[in-house]
């Protein structure tokens, strides 16, 4: 039953030479073979190179080296470019590019000893909140897989939750990593924009991108982050600061915390929903924390805020993909119009080329002023209300998603109600701040999750307070039916 | 007829004499084999990032201050977005509505002598494009992406100018002015100083600009002036047959000496501009710009000041020494070896230096192909043999004589002087004995000239300098043969 196991039980294994990394290697591919066919959760299993990297993990423990990570397995989201290994982002596009480099986040892990077992499978590109759009087909949800398991890490969200890996990377744009860890029962990360290296993350809009963390509990999150984390030179947007020991503040006591109940997550919550976050809430204040209401009046306006910025930065960050240079190329192009045109035609899904009409159509001459820049002003005032908001509060709280899973096909045609599910998670996109999601209770035999949002370089005081709620409630060791052997 | 007047704008682009690229850490250098010099940034992989070299923000900041602009503390880098099979991205980095130097202006010397100042709108960084290649592949084209990333300074001039040679003028002054701050190389074959010249015509007197037309892609000082002049023809020749100017940009064909559109508005491109989110503003404080002050070398129009003040030379002398550091460094250096050896006045000496320099100096490296720093002649060599005007050993002519020898044999002056026996014959006896001769020879000369030809004069001194070899000192010769001629005996 080493999947039951958390990072920190792992690691003692590994150190009392109770496992090697090889046999825990082995038995979480073992445990993929077996569940992800019925999941879809992965797009490329790498089962040589992991064996050979628990080998060398196993030879630097016998060597006297100790570190939280080392010889623990992953699966990072296919956005994140592998030596080696195919990249593909979940594109038709990039379905034969083998990336030539690590990202830094990958490099990070691999020298913290970190066993990268697959790379699983997303939305297009990042462009989606229920992995239906990957080139791949729609991941299931293991708590019931009719559903979506939301997205665009649904990968990754869903390998966590059937625990195909003891944690998993993500990248969250608009909520890609909360929504899709609600939806599935586990705990997510989206640190502080610039945190976490962009470099080797294949961009989708690099204002709002940034990686973080899948992991059963705050405090396997916790040494994940600390490894990932950190300035690099190669991301001028990544922020020089030193990293905490967050494994450390975990314990920290809440008493005195005050906490801000956003007004604008509570009205039109479903009442069962709503039920779940009350009692979040009674479990915070029981632990010492003071709840006040508090109001971010332009909040309401971060889903179209977002519906401009994302796709205006993505119609450019997407023009790399031009059939010339690496990725698809169409066949017998008769100029370079066509090449341009059936390359790209052939290579994006319908998600990915809306999103680019409309970032193209919101930067284009006439209509920049009317919609880049007054998103742009938006923008502004939403993480002034924010800063307004952490003047008062240390964090803010509330729900996730509006709903549990939805059918999968339930809302692929309706692009505009699929894009209201990141109605509550967007905000901190758009204001660069972490956040996380954690299990707070089920609906309908779904899971729902509970939103905790930070100021700037909080992970810390996030992943304390997520650590001390896993300690009150059961909810983030519930395992899907079918997965718990 | 209209008196019609041209009104010229330019936009120069200097690459920036940086090690490595403006975004990634790749090579410069010119020339390398295709693609030698890409990295994965400069070839847009998935999820590169681009990092700001801040050589080159540094450069751009000596720039700004060498014009007197102001230098912007806050500068931002835009995405300027179209598909090109050169442009890897399908972006080209570029800052657009926030420079990094804003409003400064440069002096040059129009041919009546006065200055004018030519406003410079702005200077902004931004990344140079790859290159298609056509030849030699057969149904395809290449792409060599080693241009790709080289960090150019574009610098956008006002409308201030109005004729082609003082677009030139212009441009020659930019040109020297990046070569003395040491941040562009000045090639102009390799592609490294080239211009857009935007033209429009308008009668003279009117205030409002016509439309313009821009000339993409000038790479010499030569095309510049006879783009500019073919578009002025093109435009009034247009306009006269009722026709009107279209805002398009055009291309110099050298081989025809003309203009072409090179695409019509119907394909213009919306660019889409917006701030590249990777990368942060650029902020610069005023003790990075004190640093970058201390670098400044003394700049052109200082040292040609001090050339005029203290050699006593005219200004259109000065600023022909001052049109490169190496240039001006060598006609010092013949100065200061003249100054040492000689007790004459200085300023003397300082101009019988600038006229070789710019004189037989210049046209032997011209000759050559050489640049100042590879000349056959050292500042040293000249000075002994300008020593030697001086001291009237011999005359300027024959010096040019000695030059020559000096220049093809790499001997000294004195030497050459030994031993082609060129020393000047100052013995008035030895000079009166030819002229003389010279008048027995020629009387129908001599009756014509007393007759009032006075211009035989010039015929008795060739005479004269034919028979000494040019030898016989000019001054005293002309002194002798005035008063022999005249009837003296």
């Amino acid at each position: 039953m080493l999947h039951t196991l958390s990072i920190a039980e792992l690691g003692l294994r590994l150190v009392r030479k109770e496992i090697s990394s090889v046999e825990l290697t082995r038995f979480f591919l073992a445990r993929i073979e077996r569940l992800n066919p019925a999941l879809n959760a992965l797009i490329s299993v790498t089962p040589d190179q992991a064996l050979e990297a628990a080998a060398e993990a196993d030879r630097r423990r016998a060597a006297g080296e100790d570190a939280p990570l080392l010889g623990i397995p992953l699966i990072h989201k296919d956005i994140f470019c592998t030596e080696g290994v195919r990249t593909s982002c979940g594109s038709r596009m990039l379905d034969n590019f083998i990336a030539p480099y690590d990202a830094t986040v990958v490099t990070r892990l691999k020298s913290a000893g970190a066993i990268m077992l697959a790379k699983s499978n997303m939305d297009e590109f990042a462009m989606g909140s229920s992995n239906e759009t990957s080139y791949y087909g729609p991941v299931k949800n293991p708590w019931d897989t009719r559903k979506v398991p939301g997205g665009s890490s649904g990968g990754s969200a869903a390998a966590t939750a059937a625990r195909l890996a003891p944690f998993a990377t993500g990248t969250d744009t608009g909520g890609s990593i909360r929504q899709p860890a609600a939806l599935t029962g586990v705990t997510g990360i989206k640190p502080t924009y610039g945190r976490v290296s962009r470099y080797g993350m294949i961009a989708f809009a690099s204002s709002l991108d940034q990686a973080g963390v899948f992991a059963r509990s705050a405090a396997d999150a916790a040494p994940v982050l600390k490894a990932m984390a950190g300035f690099d030179p190669r991301d001028s947007t990544s922020v020089d600061a030193p990293v905490p020991d967050y494994t450390a503040a975990l314990d920290a006591p809440l008493a005195g915390l005050k906490i801000g109940l956003l007004r604008e997550f509570f009205e039109g919550l479903e009442s069962r929903n709503g039920a779940l976050i009350h009692d979040a809430i009674a479990i915070y204040r029981a632990l010492g924390a003071q709840t006040v209401e508090v109001s971010l009046p332009h909040l309401p306006l971060s889903v179209p805020t977002y519906y401009v910025v994302a796709p205006a930065e993505c119609s450019s960050n997407l023009s790399r993909f031009d059939g010339v240079r690496f990725g698809y190329r169409c066949e017998n192009p008769k100029d370079l119009t066509d090449l341009y045109e059936r390359s790209r035609g052939e290579g994006f899904g319908p998600e990915v080329k809306r999103r680019i009409m409309t970032g193209t159509y919101v930067l284009s001459a006439g209509y920049f002023d009317a919609y880049y820049l007054k998103a742009q002003k938006v923008r502004r005032l939403i993480t002034d209300d924010f800063r307004a908001a952490f003047a008062q509060v240390d964090l803010l709280i509330g729900p996730t998603t509006p709903t549990p899973a939805f059918d999968i096909g339930a809302k692929m045609e309706d692009p505009v109600t699929m894009y209201l599910n990141d109605i509550y998670t967007i905000g901190a996109n758009l204001a660069g701040l972490p956040a996380m999601s954690l299990p707070c209770g089920f609906v309908d035999g779904l899971p729902m999750g509970l939103q905790l949002i930070g100021p700037h370089f909080s992970e810390g005081k996030l992943l304390n307070a997520a650590h001390r709620f896993q300690q009150e409630t059961g909810w983030h060791n519930r395992t899907p039916g079918g997965y718990e052997s | 007829m209209t008196d019609w007047e041209m009104v010229i704008g330019l936009e120069i682009h200097a690459q920036l004499a940086t090690n490595s690229k403006i975004f990634s850490g790749s090579a410069t250098a010119y020339g390398a084999p295709p693609n030698s010099q890409a990295s994965l940034v400069d070839l847009a992989y998935p999820g590169v990032l681009p990092v700001l070299n801040a050589e080159a923000v540094r450069m751009a900041v000596k720039f700004g201050l060498s014009i007197n602009a102001t230098v912007a503390r806050r500068s931002v880098f835009a995405r300027k977005n179209y598909f090109y099979p050169d442009l890897p991205k399908g972006y080209q980095i570029s800052q657009y509505e926030l420079p990094v130097v804003k409003a400064g202006s440069l002096g040059i010397v129009l041919e009546d002598g006065t200055v004018k100042t030519i406003g410079v709108t702005r200077a902004h960084l931004e990344e140079d494009a790859g290159k298609s290649l056509h030849e030699g592949l057969a149904h395809a084209s290449g792409i060599d992406l080693n241009r790709a990333g080289t960090p150019l300074l574009e610098i956008v001039s006002e409308p201030d100018m109005r004729s082609a040679k003082e677009a030139v003028a212009y441009m020659k002054k930019m040109h020297t002015l990046v070569r003395y701050l040491e941040i562009c190389d000045g090639n102009m074959q390799e592609g490294s100083f080239r211009c857009d010249a935007n033209v429009s015509v308008r009668p003279r007197g009117r205030e409002k600009f016509g439309t313009r037309a821009e000339i993409k892609n000038l790479n010499s000082f030569r095309f510049v002036e006879k783009a500019i002049n073919y578009e002025f023809a093109r435009q009034v020749e247009l306009l006269e047959s009722g026709g009107t100017v279209l805002q398009e940009t055009r291309l110099y064909d050298s081989d025809k000496n003309e203009t072409r559109p090179m695409r019509s508005k119907e394909e213009a491109n919306d660019y889409r501009y917006f701030p590249d989110p990777d990368l942060l503003p650029v902020l610069i404080d005023e003790p990075f710009i004190d640093a970058v002050r201390a670098t400044l070398p003394e700049l052109p129009d200082d040292k040609a000041a001090r050339y005029a003040r203290d050699f006593a030379l005219s200004p259109y002398d000065a600023g022909v020494l001052c049109a490169s550091r190496e240039l001006g460094a060598y006609f010092e250096a013949v100065v200061a070896a003249s100054s040492k050896a000689s007790a004459h006045r200085e300023s003397g000496n300082a101009k019988l230096a600038a006229n070789w320099v710019m004189g037989e100096l210049s046209s032997a490296l011209n000759r050559d192909n050489l640049e100042i720093g590879a000349s056959r002649v050292s500042p040293e060599a000249l000075s002994q043999l300008l020593q030697r005007i001086i001291d009237g050993t011999i005359s300027g002519k024959i010096a040019k004589d000695v030059f020559e020898a000096m220049w093809s044999e790499g001997t000294p002056a004195d030497a050459i002087i030994e031993a082609k026996g060129l020393k000047q014959i100052t013995d008035s006896g030895a000079i009166e004995g030819v002229i003389d001769a010279v008048i027995a020879a020629n009387p129908k000369q001599l009756a014509d000239y007393r007759a009032g030809k006075e211009k035989l004069f010039g015929f008795f001194v060739g005479q004269v300098q034919k028979a000494t070899e040019g030898k016989a000192n000019p001054a005293q010769l002309n002194e002798l043969l005035k008063r022999k001629l005249g009837g003296a005996s």
